[in-house]
């Protein structure tokens, strides 16, 4: 901030601001022509490779194989719904597909109600040992998936959780924890105090300031937090890999064993990719700003 | 945005410092009934927590000091295993790579874009388009990639663009592949033919090439006429030795067509000394040569090979392709980030140095960066986290036969523990320890950020 510079007020008016108008200005059109330019450059970069998955999900096996999908634009008959007619027959795809929403929806309502309980006593009930459990909290937000593989491993072979989808909730609710407490718990001391000192004064319990009080109020970061969580498990396939068997895998792990050495499915996986997207996509447009805000304040997991 | 990050904007917030307490009591003072009410708030978020995050830390810990059966205590001989292993060695050298590229391109990336879309009126529009890449899954990103670089350039969008821009510059040779048809007459090196006897003027050269499909003859190429010699010049005439009609090999006629197009060197003492292409028949001719003896060279660049693009999924290139997915799917959230940081800086600061006279760039170089280097700090540690937690898209992009070249440590645990013919619990325990390590910092670093800003 000390860095920066000083102007004295005369000086702008009659020295600075004539002098720059002309040339600033020519500057100003080339320059925002250039910039104008790159960046849409640049958003093509980031559309074709989205445009070529959705491409090649409407073109035959044998097309796929034979040319790239940019021939649709002078052949536009090679364009067919046949591979997402074969998906919907295609019972291993279906079921998955079932199943990620049968782990993505207990995973993020179960993050939601757990981590608000705990991030409302964090913000609002005084006890011993609270500053410590939240930045251990803190600290465990980066905490990689991966180091919890193998001991993991060992207690759901010792339960018989593997395979099930209990068990790849359970691990999904777990590791959304951290993250949901905290931005739970920053969101909720945020409430003004007063709020909370009324309703006691009313005489209300905590489970009423809870519930009648912080969780209204609450409810913009609730709503980032169920997207981004939602997200996170939905297109997860580390946990599913290692934790889901056949019966229990999401599609991201049913189009895993999909793929080999490529040119000989990509009417599956690019269909059933493509098929995978359409909610998240329909998620991030429909709810962008939370979106947003969700996977930005959820960067740090 | 910036409301969720930055903790404890009310007055309720300084509870945790002690000395940040202004006198406000927040909920109930620290007594036994709070604790009993606080545990039945706590249990269920506290006990998931103590059992798939720090179980798992300590577990990893012992596991690692054990050997492969987990009976006879080893000390730390699986570290050492570990750091001399050559596929943890690579994924080592990979890590390295990605953490000293990938968040730095990222955070650069998006500051800059960050600071353009200022600039335009579609920027919402803009940051969406961005963004989207963080909606859709690793592993779908990573099918994505795997379709943008196929090697096939004519179904790899990328090695078509490769091949489209290199042949723009350098054009494609017209017979691919075609060689002498008496390769004694018309000795092959690096790619050139030429003669082994000398010419003069008054001498025809005759040229028969094989090697090449009649069909991949351009179609305006005619039969190829046996020449009359004259004493004016040398002449000489190119031809594809292969018909239908058949005819005996080295010899005209039958149908057999020129090669029209093929360039045509004559040489003295190992220098050009004059060039010439084919007409439609095959037929060429060096008019104005000094007398003397010549060699007869037909340059490589008729024969070479096409480009086709390069072996993105091979070995070399595999890594900075998979950086280049990540880059794709981070820039978003990095761009979204500092931007949010980028309207936070007050207006006035900025305009005060345009004002003073500043270039555009100065301004950013003086004022921008520095009030944001705060904002691109976090940025660029998260991605560093990002960046060790790297598995899916190594997992998918990688083909089977580059995967070992393309391995990081994230997924060599996997591939040791869980992998085909893994089930090393110990070796993926080490490597669990030594994931967790690299993180420790970045812990840290929460930490005090999260402290300061409570302050």
């Amino acid at each position: 901030m000390t860095a920066l510079p000083t102007t004295e007020p005369v000086r702008i008016v009659v020295a600075g601001a004539p002098r720059r108008s002309a040339l600033a200005r020519l500057l100003g059109v080339f320059g925002s022509g250039v910039v104008r330019a790159v960046l849409a450059v640049v958003a093509v970069f980031w559309l074709v490779p989205v445009l070529g998955l959705f491409v090649a999900s409407l073109r035959t096996e044998s097309d796929n194989n034979t040319s790239g999908w940019w021939t649709v634009f002078t052949a536009p008959a090679q364009l067919t719904l046949r591979n997402y007619r074969a998906l919907l027959d295609n019972t291993e795809i279906m079921r998955s597909f079932g199943n990620t929403v049968l782990i993505t929806v207990p995973a993020t309502v179960l993050v939601i109600v757990i981590a608000a309980l705990a991030a409302y006593a964090l913000a609002w009930i005084d006890f011993p040992g609270r500053d410590w459990l939240t930045v251990l909290i803190v600290g465990l937000l980066v905490m990689p998936i991966q180091v919890a593989l193998i001991p993991i491993s060992r207690l759901y072979g010792l339960f018989g959780l593997f395979g099930s989808i209990a068990g790849v909730v359970m691990f999904h609710v777990a590791f959304g924890l951290p993250f949901a407490v905290f931005l739970l718990r920053n969101f909720f001391a945020g409430i003004p105090a007063d709020l909370l000192e009324a309703a006691r004064m009313d005489g209300a319990k905590e489970w009423l300031i809870f519930r009648r009080v912080v969780l209204p109020i609450g409810l913009p970061a609730i709503a980032s937090l169920a997207i981004f969580q939602f997200l996170w498990v939905w297109n997860d396939l580390l946990v599913a890999l290692v934790f889901a068997d056949d019966r229990s895998a999401p599609i991201t792990l049913a189009l895993r064993s999909q793929l080999r050495e490529f040119g000989t499915n990509i009417d599956v996986l690019a269909t059933g990719s493509f098929l995978s997207m359409v909610v998240p996509l329909v998620v991030f447009f429909a709810f962008q700003r939370f979106f947003v805000q969700g996977v930005l304040a959820g960067s740090t997991k | 945005m910036s409301t969720l990050l930055t903790s404890d904007q009310g007055p309720a917030a300084g509870a945790a410092g002690g000395t940040a307490r202004t006198g406000r009591p927040k909920g109930r003072t620290g007594t036994r009934g709070s604790l009993r009410v606080a545990a039945l708030y706590l249990l269920p978020a506290v006990a998931l927590i103590a059992i798939y995050l720090a179980y798992p830390v300590v577990y990893s810990i012992g596991r690692s000091l054990f050997d492969r059966s987990g009976a006879t205590f080893v000390g730390l001989h699986n570290y050492a295993e570990l750091f001399t292993d050559p596929r943890t060695q690579v994924a080592l050298r990979n890590n390295v790579i990605w953490v000293l590229v990938a968040p730095a391109l990222v955070t650069g990336l998006g500051l800059i874009f960050a600071v353009l879309t200022e600039k335009i009126r579609w920027a919402t529009a803009f940051r969406l388009v961005l963004f989207m890449p963080m909606a859709i899954s690793l592993f779908a990103s990573g099918i994505i990639f795997r379709l943008v670089y196929q090697e096939d350039p004519s179904l790899g969008l990328a090695n078509a663009a490769a091949v489209t821009v290199h042949d723009a510059f350098l054009e494609p040779s017209k017979y691919p592949g075609a060689r002498a048809r008496d390769a004694r007459a018309l000795v092959a090196d690096h790619g050139n033919l030429t003669t082994t006897a000398n010419y003069g003027r008054g001498d025809v050269v005759r040229l028969p090439l094989v090697g090449l499909s009649p069909q991949k003859l351009p179609r305006q190429a005619a039969p190829a006429q046996d020449l009359r010699p004259d004493p004016r010049d040398l002449r000489g005439v190119v031809w594809l030795d292969v018909a239908a009609g058949g005819g005996p090999p080295g010899t005209l006629g039958g149908g057999k067509r020129g090669m029209p197009g093929v360039t045509v060197q004559a040489l003295r003492d190992g220098h050009v000394t004059a060039t010439t292409t084919t007409g439609d028949d095959g037929s060429f001719a060096f008019p104005d040569l000094s007398p003397g003896t010549y060699t007869i060279r037909l340059p490589a660049s008729n024969f070479a090979q096409p480009f086709r693009g390069l072996t993105w999924l091979g070995p070399a290139l595999v890594t900075p392709v998979i950086i280049s997915a990540w880059v794709w799917i981070t820039t978003g959230f990095a761009m979204t980030f500092i931007g949010a940081g980028l309207s936070a800086i007050p207006r006035d600061a900025l305009e005060a140095a345009r004002v003073d006279g500043a270039t555009e760039w100065q301004v950013f170089r003086r004022v921008t960066v520095p009030l944001l280097s705060p904002v691109l700090l976090v940025v660029f540690v998260t991605l560093v986290i990002n960046v060790l937690k790297v598995f899916e898209l190594v997992f998918v992009i990688a083909p089977g036969s580059a995967q070992a070249d393309a391995n990081v440590l994230a997924l060599q645990l996997w591939q040791v523990a869980f992998g085909a013919g893994g089930g090393d619990q110990a070796m993926g325990s080490a490597l669990a320890v030594v994931l967790f390590l690299l993180v420790v910092p970045a812990m840290l670093f929460n930490i005090r950020r999260f402290r300061r800003e409570r302050r």
